[in-house]
Order: C-alpha cells, then sequence, then structure tokens
C-alpha cells in the first residue's frame, strides 16, 4: 500500500514538474512558432497552433532589412567582454573579501548589492548626460562598461560565496607545506575555484547578453546590441507578430544554446550556496 | 633537532586576553600533548607554534633558534589539521608530495620519499585516488603521510581523531604513538580528549582558560594532581570531589577520592550511601552512589559485585589515595 501511495505521489509530481515547466516555456515555444506563421496567421482568432501554412519568409525577411551580424556581434563584445573586465575586477575583490576579511567587510558586501536594489531608471538621466559629454553614446566601449559596473556585485557575490566554501584549513596547510603566496593562489586556490569561476562567467555572459534596459536607451544603430535588434521590429508602422517573433528567435538561439550546453554548470551557478 | 621553548608568550584576540603568557619547554623527541576543555587555549598555542597565529608578546624558540617572526614554512614543522585538510583536486600522490614539489625538490627524490611514505602508512594501493575516494581513517593517513615527507623537526596535531569512530580512534591513536616510536621526532597533540592525553603523552600540559594547570608525565598528573581543576580533568570517570564537614575533618576545603579508591562494601564502611545507576562495564561496574551530604559519589567496584537499585552500600576510602585543597584549589602537600 505504502509503496503504490510513494509511486502515486512520484506521479502527482511528475506531473506537477511538466506543467510547470510547459507554462514557463510556452512564451518561448509560442515566440518560435509564430515566427513560422505569415503575418496574417500570427493575429489569426481563434490562434492557430500548430496546424497553419508554414515558412521561413520572416526569417529571410528579418536578415534582409536588418544587419543581424552586426546585432549579434555587438552582443558577442559586449557580454563577454563585460564579463572578463568584471572578473578581472572582482577575483581579487572576492578574494580579499572571503580570506582576509575586516570589521567592514560585510557592510561593503551589502552596500555593493544595495546598488542592485535601486531601480535603474532612477541614474538614468545622469547616466545619458554623462556618455552623452564623453562621447560613449552608442559605442560598444561605452556598454561595455555599464554592463561591466551593473553586474559587478553580482560576480562580486557569487565569487565571495565560492571562495568562502574553499576551507581555510587547506590554504593553512598549503602555508605549512612551504606554499607562497603565489603558489598558493596558483595549485590550491584556483584549481579549487575554477568552478566557481566558469559558472559566474556563464551565468553573466547571459546577464548581460539579456540586459535590455541600458542597451536600449544608450545605443542606435552601431552599438546595439541583439536586445535592441529585437525592439527595431516593434516599429512605429506597426505591430509585425512574425517578424518580431523570427527576430526574437534569432536573437535567444545563440544564447539557448551556450546555456544548453553549459546546464551542469549553470545550476551549480544559480543554486550556489544552498548546500554544503 | 626538535625543541621548542615558548617564553612568556601571549595571544590577544581583539582585545579579549586568551593566553596571558605562557612559559614551556618540549624537549627533543617528546610527545607532548596540551589537554583541556573547549575553549582553554590549546589549539591556539599550538597555532602560535606553527607560526599560523602571529604572537602577540613573548618568543618562541625552536631549536634554540628565534622563530617568533618566521613564516610556518620557515619553521621546520609539520601540522595535521582536526580536518585532515587534504587537496581535493589532487591524488594521494600529489598530497603527500606537494611539500616536497614546494621545496623545489627533483621529480625522482619526490616519488621516492612518496613511495616510502606510502608504504609506511599503508597507502601504497591509493596512491592514484583522489581524497572523496578514501574513507575517513585513510585521509587521516594521507595527511599524515604529507607531514612525515617533509622530515620535520616536529609534528603538530590538532585534533587529528575528533572526526573519526571510536573503534578507528583506538587505532590510530596506536598506529600514531608507533609512528612516534619509530620516527623518534617531537610531537605535539593537541586534544580535548583525557584518554588520549593519557595513553599517547610523554608529557602532558594541561591547558585551562589559556593559563598552563598543571605539566607532568600522565601518571604524575593522575597520581598527585596541584589543583581542583586537573583533580577533576585527568582520570576517567573523574574524581569525587567532597567539600564540608567531611573536608574539614582532614584539614582541607576540598577532598578528592578517585572511584577506583573507594573500597565498597555491603555491611561496613565509613560512609554509607544508596545506589542509583550502576553501569556495568564487563570487568568493572562503576556504582553511582547517593551518599546524602556527601553528595554523589562514583565508585569502580568489581565486574561481579551485586547490587541492586536503591540497595544501601558502603564505602571506604584508601586514606593514602586522599587528594586535600585549600578554599583556593590548590593541592596541600
Amino acid at each position: 500500500m505504502a509503496r503504490m501511495a510513494s509511486r502515486r505521489r512520484k506521479l502527482t509530481f511528475t506531473v506537477i514538474a511538466w506543467i510547470i515547466a510547459l507554462l514557463i516555456f510556452f512564451p518561448i515555444l509560442w515566440t518560435i512558432l509564430t515566427s513560422f506563421k505569415t503575418e496574417g496567421d500570427a493575429v489569426a482568432v481563434p490562434p492557430h497552433f500548430l496546424f497553419f501554412h508554414w515558412t521561413t519568409e520572416n526569417y529571410t525577411e528579418v536578415w534582409s532589412r536588418s544587419s543581424y551580424l552586426l546585432h549579434f556581434w555587438n552582443s558577442v563584445v559586449i557580454s563577454i567582454g563585460s564579463t572578463i573586465i568584471g572578473l578581472i575586477i572582482a577575483i581579487p575583490a572576492a578574494w580579499a573579501m572571503a580570506f582576509s576579511p575586516t570589521k567592514r567587510t560585510k557592510d561593503v558586501l551589502m552596500w555593493m548589492l544595495s546598488t542592485k536594489m535601486m531601480p535603474a531608471v532612477g541614474v538614468l538621466v545622469p547616466i545619458y548626460l554623462i556618455f552623452k559629454n564623453t562621447g560613449l553614446l552608442d559605442t560598444r566601449t561605452g556598454l561595455v562598461i555599464i554592463m561591466t559596473l551593473i553586474n559587478l556585485p553580482i560576480i562580486v557575490w557569487m565569487l565571495f560565496t565560492y571562495f568562502k566554501e574553499i576551507p581555510n584549513d587547506i590554504l593553512e596547510a598549503a602555508r605549512m607545506d612551504g606554499a607562497t603566496l603565489g603558489k598558493e593562489i596558483l595549485y590550491i586556490l584556483t584549481p579549487m575555484a575554477v568552478p566557481g569561476i566558469a559558472s559566474t562567467l556563464l551565468l553573466n555572459i547571459i546577464l548581460a547578453w539579456n540586459e535590455a534596459f541600458w542597451t536600449l536607451n544608450l545605443t542606435a544603430s552601431n552599438a546595439g546590441p541583439l536586445t535592441a535588434f529585437i525592439a527595431s521590429f516593434s516599429a512605429p508602422e506597426g505591430l509585425f507578430y512574425a517578424k518580431l517573433s523570427a527576430a526574437s528567435t534569432m536573437a535567444i538561439a545563440p544564447i539557448l544554446v551556450m546555456g544548453w550546453f553549459s546546464q551542469k554548470q549553470l545550476v551549480r551557478g544559480l543554486t550556489f550556496g544552498a548546500v554544503k | 633537532m626538535g625543541s621548542i621553548v615558548l617564553k612568556n608568550v601571549s595571544k590577544v584576540f581583539g582585545g579579549h586576553q586568551v593566553i596571558p603568557g605562557i612559559d614551556l619547554s618540549i624537549d627533543e623527541g617528546e610527545f607532548v600533548v596540551f589537554v583541556g576543555p573547549s575553549g582553554c587555549g590549546k589549539s591556539t598555542l599550538l597555532r602560535l607554534i606553527a607560526g599560523l597565529e602571529d604572537v602577540s608578546g613573548g618568543e618562541i624558540l625552536i631549536d634554540g633558534r628565534n622563530a617568533t617572526e618566521l613564516p610556518p614554512a620557515r619553521r621546520g614543522l609539520a601540522m595535521v589539521f582536526q580536518s585532515y585538510a587534504l587537496y581535493p583536486h589532487m591524488t594521494v600522490r600529489n598530497n603527500i608530495g606537494f611539500p616536497l614539489k614546494m621545496a623545489g625538490e627533483s621529480k625522482e627524490t619526490i616519488d621516492k620519499k612518496v613511495g616510502e611514505a606510502a608504504r609506511v602508512l599503508n597507502l601504497t594501493n591509493y596512491l592514484d585516488r583522489r581524497p572523496g575516494q578514501l574513507s575517513g581513517g585513510q585521509r587521516q593517513r594521507v595527511a599524515i603521510g604529507r607531514a612525515i615527507v617533509r622530515q620535520p623537526s616536529a609534528f603538530l596535531f590538532d585534533e587529528p581523531l575528533s572526526n573519526l569512530d571510536a573503534a578507528l580512534r583506538g587505532t590510530m591513536r596506536i598506529e600514531i604513538s608507533e609512528l612516534h616510536q619509530q620516527l623518534k621526532t617531537t610531537m605535539v597533540y593537541v586534544t580535548h580528549d583525557q584518554v588520549e592525553a593519557m595513553t599517547m603523552a610523554d608529557k602532558i600540559v594541561v591547558l585551562n582558560i589559556g593559563r598552563i594547570e598543571q605539566v607532568g608525565s600522565p601518571l604524575d598528573l593522575y597520581r598527585s594532581p596541584q589543583n581542583l581543576f586537573v583533580a577533576g580533568f585527568i582520570g576517567s570517570p573523574r574524581m569525587n570531589l567532597i567539600t564540608g564537614e567531611e573536608a574539614a575533618k582532614r584539614q582541607a576545603a576540598t577532598i578528592g577520592v578517585r572511584p577506583e579508591h573507594v573500597v565498597l562494601s555491603k555491611s561496613k564502611g565509613e560512609w554509607s550511601g544508596t545506589v542509583g545507576v550502576s553501569e556495568h562495564l564487563g570487568s568493572d561496574t562503576l556504582l553511582h552512589v547517593d551518599a546524602g551530604k556527601l553528595g554523589q559519589i562514583t565508585v569502580r567496584a568489581d565486574g561481579e559485585f551485586q547490587v541492586r537499585h536503591g540497595e544501601r552500600v558502603y564505602m571506604t576510602p584508601d586514606p593514602q589515595r586522599i587528594h586535600r585543597f585549600d578554599a583556593e584549589g590548590q593541592a596541600i602537600r
């Protein structure tokens, strides 16, 4: 009896999990389906789910009407560039806070995180003006800088948590064994921190890739990444759902593929510190 | 090689004095155990010797050389940590060889010394495994292996057996003692377990609130504790301490008598009481007797001594083995 009850429970949970997963995935699935419809089918009431005239003309048109490759390249430069610069700054910072904390370390960490609690739009005007006066508007450099700055608190926090997981005893053992600071970092700390650094890197690339507020407000045609590319299809001449969907699919596809192949690292990144 | 001398060594943590100033000398080849309740400063003292903490005052001499300002690696000591502190990403071979690699030894020398250490510690078949694939006892042996390859002038052990189960702890205790016989290197061993201290040490240092209460051989401490703290801490089960009239009769503020130094009888004796809990250990039986005004008295009786809960028994302490203490808790000789 108990065994049957536990099987039924398992089945119920599996079904619920699938329903939730499908609910979350549905908008993405709908976008992908719509991208293969004609503009007429895309707005049909009641909506056609699978039985419609399948076409790839949206993709060809989006491709020819805009410079997808330029936006794609911008996204790559901005997300990877900001992540690498962020890591270069955050690794020593998190290192210092994890291994030689002072009385104020907790406050510094909180202060850094508190900057993420403020609505971004609150500083839009000053940042816009700074960018305008320094000639950074609509440049990749400008976006790399802003992306680094807005994601830095998260990178530092994530790395800090990872470094904290490395037991102090191990570092002391290395010191007893004759390792200098440089060798301690090279042979002990870095190899132990690599999984943490890798998941921080992946998560931050995704965050930077998907960021829309600053990219939309600070770019025009030159430095706009794929988020700006999508937005350009919700144009004043009216909404073209099928083309908008095609553009969206093209924008999310690369990051989705990357996410798929690095699932294991990402799950660790997203649940870090949850279990010892 | 391997003498350690502490001269008025003190340690202050954030305005709080953990160790007020300790003088201690550890001779070459000695097995010294620091024992005391948790928070008594024994681990801090070990870490000061290791160089993992800076002293706030005083001097540490290792082999006659002032090592107070030297970094841990240059003190010629090796340490075994409570958590083993193995490098999880390295194989057993690389873990044991790491200190040699840091010392710039050639690959052949490293291989040879690692092989030797593995043989001594029965780790030869596990050299290519990682720490995660080993049992607790094997990990502990790897940690010891990493310490012995350096041929240090002294070993420091920080509660190395407290993560092991009781049976394994017994085995490892013997292995470490045997290792000491073989290597004849100075060993400084920290534990809160007085059984470990009694069974392994040449010399025990009893610590309490950062101060040394007594230094001596295990039997010295057992036979003539200098104060109430040592009397209560060393020996298992602990010494019975009696105050009041009974102590005054013997011109003392407190008297102490060990459970094994009380003769039990069902017909006559100096003290009487009723039996509460009795613990049958097989060879011995420990009786917890409620002796009225004297309080609870623990008596070690013969394993064959038959007694029921609530039964009246009589106890006679061995007059030669009654310890007397004054109002300050110091032994009266």
